[in-house]
């Protein structure tokens, strides 16, 4: 009867959730997003995102070969920053570049730092951000959502081969009969042209963009169903979107002709998908509850600051970046309060 | 999706399909709700119970044995009496080899102040006084009884106190006498506390009937099963400390025992019973005043400070129960639960007792794993099961292997995810903690994060996603920077 009890340390008792479950939770709550994305570009964003994660799971089996200390695979993280990098690139993004961007996201993002855990910034956006800087072009190049021959037919620049400048689309767009399309996303046609795009049609996803940014509201609803499943402190993403509303608030007020409301702030470009599922990023933001706070808000104010007055017309890329950078600091300035603690005041006198 | 933390209880219970089921739907539930089972979070913000920030709600499974009135079990037939079963120097024996004893009879003497004498917990003979193993590893010195089976175990040795004619200092002497110890699980000499520092006045007594630990029930027990021996107590207690009123908490666990309490309370006294929220480690001492009181004992100092002296219910109950009959400790309520033992109990235990005695009487099933002292979050997990009980062991908790799900124990590196922050009672950091820890930094650990404060709840390494082993982390990390102090 006593044969081989065994000796453990204290707590005996354990919580059944572990980071292999939080990870796939991400997923399970991404593949609507991913769905919304295939049914909106058709074939090319389906094969957008398979190659995208192929890749990454590729770079990751590969970096901890190299290692020598296990398959990380398995902790499904690589998938998550597959699947991230995949929603925010173009549909019709050249797939090679694709590949590209998922090999420098595990490989310079994650794996250098030493893996898991140890990556100061998000991974997918890592891979976003150099391919950002190699393929300017590509990476802007726009394609109207709802083609009719979209499961038909790819995208022509999807298939580009390796190391080759894609094609142009503009005569294929022609050739698809799309009514008004002029070629920019939401964004761009408020920044450039001051013409706000109907709230309705940014929020629930009928217009052109990333692959999986589109469906502010679908994007919501999953990010929602996340954080009830305690995968994601919620405060990030809430003080994502109140930063960048609080901060496009005045602006709007001053000039609404010019400046973009905070409503359409919230609806359009990446800003839902990055404050749900990149900001949140656990690995990448501060720990405490106050540095959360500080951090999404300081994300959500840069992304208005760069839209508004930047070169570029999306800035929660970048936004994201710097507030990964400054998140270490802002979570040694807003280290709890330990019970009990003395005031420092009265410790003095 | 197999979920190690519930156990099916030991009775079985129903078809298969129910707890199918409910399997199921635990799987929909949001995961920060499931351990607590009272509700999701967004619902306890209607609740209106006293509490403190953080904490955690791991599965209690008290149902097992919170209906199972406290039982007694014949004696075992040698019962171990180590001599350092209470936090101080070790008690000093007064018996020798083969001297015959009578129950209740004083066998050794403290030795010092912070020290309590033993009383022989059955009648019988002396056998030996050797080493005993203990749950914390190392053998100490110990006392072995060898009961007469054949003998009536009447207490004859007492000498009867008028307990209101007694003086603070007389009362604060019989309960040394008496060998009593905090049996909430810290066995520090109770007379020790009613001596609190010059520069502090207690006005509050705060009786601890929180029992905050997983399986145990033993304390809900007593309070229902020896409330008149517990008021007696309180009110003792609160005449030689001094307080202006007393305050019962208990977890809304355990609501019957509230009623029972304040039944039975004089109505022209200053006591109230008061039910907080059921929440781990509710029954730490700094976090029921916290609870209670809205007050924190200061870093570095004692509940003293603020005014309050803690008490736990069964050590008042044994107050109340032994000052005037003039008897020693020689007795505990003991619950044996968990999801290896075939029929869980509460028991009245003689001190001395070994663990196999216990566990063979409630029958072991075969899948036992592990046998742990006093209460699964905070309890010794022990190496031998011919330990003794002990003064201080509130509980036996078996709890059955699980090699099924060898992810469980997968130790991923930490993903910052902050639920250890959200859990620590103390608000500490225990993800930077645990950082520095791996990186051997034990000093800044002290002086950065207030290591010294953790007081090894668990809590933190209960929620760990990443199954990081962060109290014994602490643990290790203490002792070290105590060795480098010497």
């Amino acid at each position: 009867m006593v044969k081989g009890i065994e000796i453990r340390t204290s707590p005996h008792l354990k919580r059944a959730l572990n980071v292999q479950q939080i990870m796939r939770s991400v997923v399970y709550a991404m593949l609507p997003i991913c769905a919304f994305a295939i049914w909106q570009f058709g074939l090319s964003a389906a094969l957008l995102l398979a190659t995208t994660t192929g890749a990454a799971v590729a770079t990751e089996a590969w970096f901890s070969r190299l290692r020598g200390a296990g398959n990380t695979v398995a902790d499904w993280s690589a998938v998550i920053t597959g699947i991230l990098l995949g929603l925010t690139l173009p549909p019709g993004f050249p797939l090679w570049m694709a590949a590209v961007a998922a090999f420098v996201g595990i490989g310079l993002g994650k794996a250098l730092f030493g893996g898991l855990g140890y990556n100061v910034m998000n991974p997918a956006l890592i891979g976003r951000a150099f391919v950002q800087a190699a393929f300017p072009v590509a990476i802007t190049t726009w394609t109207p959502a709802f083609a009719p021959s979209r499961f038909v037919e790819l995208i022509p620049t999807t298939l580009t081969a390796p190391f080759m400048r894609p094609e142009s689309v503009t005569d294929w767009i022609a050739g698809l009969g799309v009514d008004s399309w002029t070629g920019a996303t939401p964004l761009a046609m408020q920044k450039f042209q001051h013409v706000e795009t109907p709230a309705w049609d940014t929020f629930a996803g009928l217009v052109s963009g990333s692959a999986g940014e589109t469906s502010a509201l679908l994007i919501l609803v999953c990010g929602l169903w996340l954080a009830w499943r305690g995968c994601l402190d919620w405060r990030i993403p809430v003080s994502v979107l109140a930063g960048a509303a609080l901060t496009a608030l005045p602006f709007w007020l001053v000039d609404p002709g010019v400046y973009p409301s905070p409503w359409f702030v919230l609806s359009s470009g990446g800003l839902m998908l990055a404050a749900w599922f990149m900001a949140s990023d656990m690995v990448a933001s501060p720990v405490t509850p106050w540095g959360a706070i500080i951090y999404g808000v300081f994300i959500g104010a840069l992304t208005v600051i760069i839209r508004l007055f930047g070169g570029l017309v999306e800035g929660v890329m970048y936004a994201i970046l710097l507030g990964n950078a400054a998140g270490p600091l802002i979570s040694a300035w807003t280290q709890p309060r330990v019970y009990g603690a003395v005031k420092k005041a009265r410790a003095k006198s | 999706m197999s979920n190690g933390t519930s156990q099916d209880p030991p009775k079985g219970a129903g078809g298969t399909w129910r707890p199918m089921i409910a399997r199921m739907l635990a799987g929909l539930r949001p995961a920060s709700a499931r351990p607590g089972g009272h509700g999701s979070g967004l619902l306890r913000i209607f609740r209106k119970r006293k509490t403190f920030p953080h904490g955690i709600y791991p599965v209690e499974h008290k149902e097992w044995t919170a209906d199972k009135p406290i039982r007694r079990l014949p004696f075992a037939p040698v019962l171990v009496l180590p001599l350092a079963q209470h936090r101080g120097a070790p008690s000093q024996p007064l018996v020798q080899v083969g001297q015959e004893v009578v129950r209740g009879e004083p066998i050794a003497r403290a030795a010092g102040f912070v020290s309590v004498p033993m009383h022989a917990p059955a009648t019988g003979v002396i056998q030996a006084i050797d080493l005993a193993p203990t749950p914390e590893g190392p053998k100490t010195m110990a006392i072995y009884l060898k009961v007469y089976q054949a003998d009536p175990q009447q207490v004859l040795f007492d000498t009867g106190h008028d307990i209101d004619s007694m003086t603070n200092e007389e009362v604060v002497a019989a309960v040394q006498e008496a060998g009593l110890v905090g049996l909430g699980g810290a066995a520090f000499p109770s007379h020790v506390k009613l001596m609190p520092p010059k520069d502090a006045v207690i006005d509050t007594v705060i009786v601890n009937g929180c029992e905050c630990e997983p399986y145990l029930t033993c304390d809900h027990r007593v309070m229902l099963e020896q409330t008149d021996a517990l008021v007696r107590g309180i009110r003792l207690i609160m005449r030689v400390t001094g307080a202006k009123r007393a305050i019962i908490g208990v977890e809304d666990n355990k609501l019957n025992a509230v009623d029972q309490i304040r039944a039975k309370l004089p109505a022209n006294l200053p006591i109230t019973a008061e039910a907080v929220e059921s929440k781990y480690p509710q029954g730490a001492e700094k976090m029921l005043i916290k609870s209670l009181l809205g007050k924190e004992v200061p870093v570095g100092g004692l509940p003293a400070h603020v005014g309050v002296a803690v008490f736990n219910v069964g050590t008042l109950a044994q107050i109340g129960d032994l000052l005037p009959k003039g008897r020693g400790l020689i007795e505990r309520v003991v619950t044996v639960s968990g999801p290896a033992v075939a029929n869980p109990g509460n028991f009245m235990v003689p001190i001395g007792t070994p663990v196999r005695f216990l566990l063979n009487h409630v029958g072991i099933k075969p899948t036992l794993g592990q046998v742990i002292l006093g209460g699964a979050m905070m309890g010794m997990s022990v190496s031998s099961i011919d330990v003794p009980v002990t003064k201080g062991v509130s509980g036996i908790v078996a709890l059955e292997r699980d090699e099924d799900d060898p992810a469980r124990r997968q130790v991923y590196p930490c993903i910052k995810c902050g639920e250890c922050l959200k859990a620590c009672p103390i608000n500490l950091n225990p993800s930077m903690l645990g950082e520095l820890a791996q990186a051997r930094e034990y000093g800044l650990m002290a002086q950065g994060y207030n290591l010294d404060q953790c007081f090894e709840c668990g809590s933190c390494a209960y929620v760990c996603p990443s199954n990081i082993p962060l109290t014994q982390y602490f643990r290790i990390a203490k002792s070290i920077n105590r060795e480098r102090k010497n």
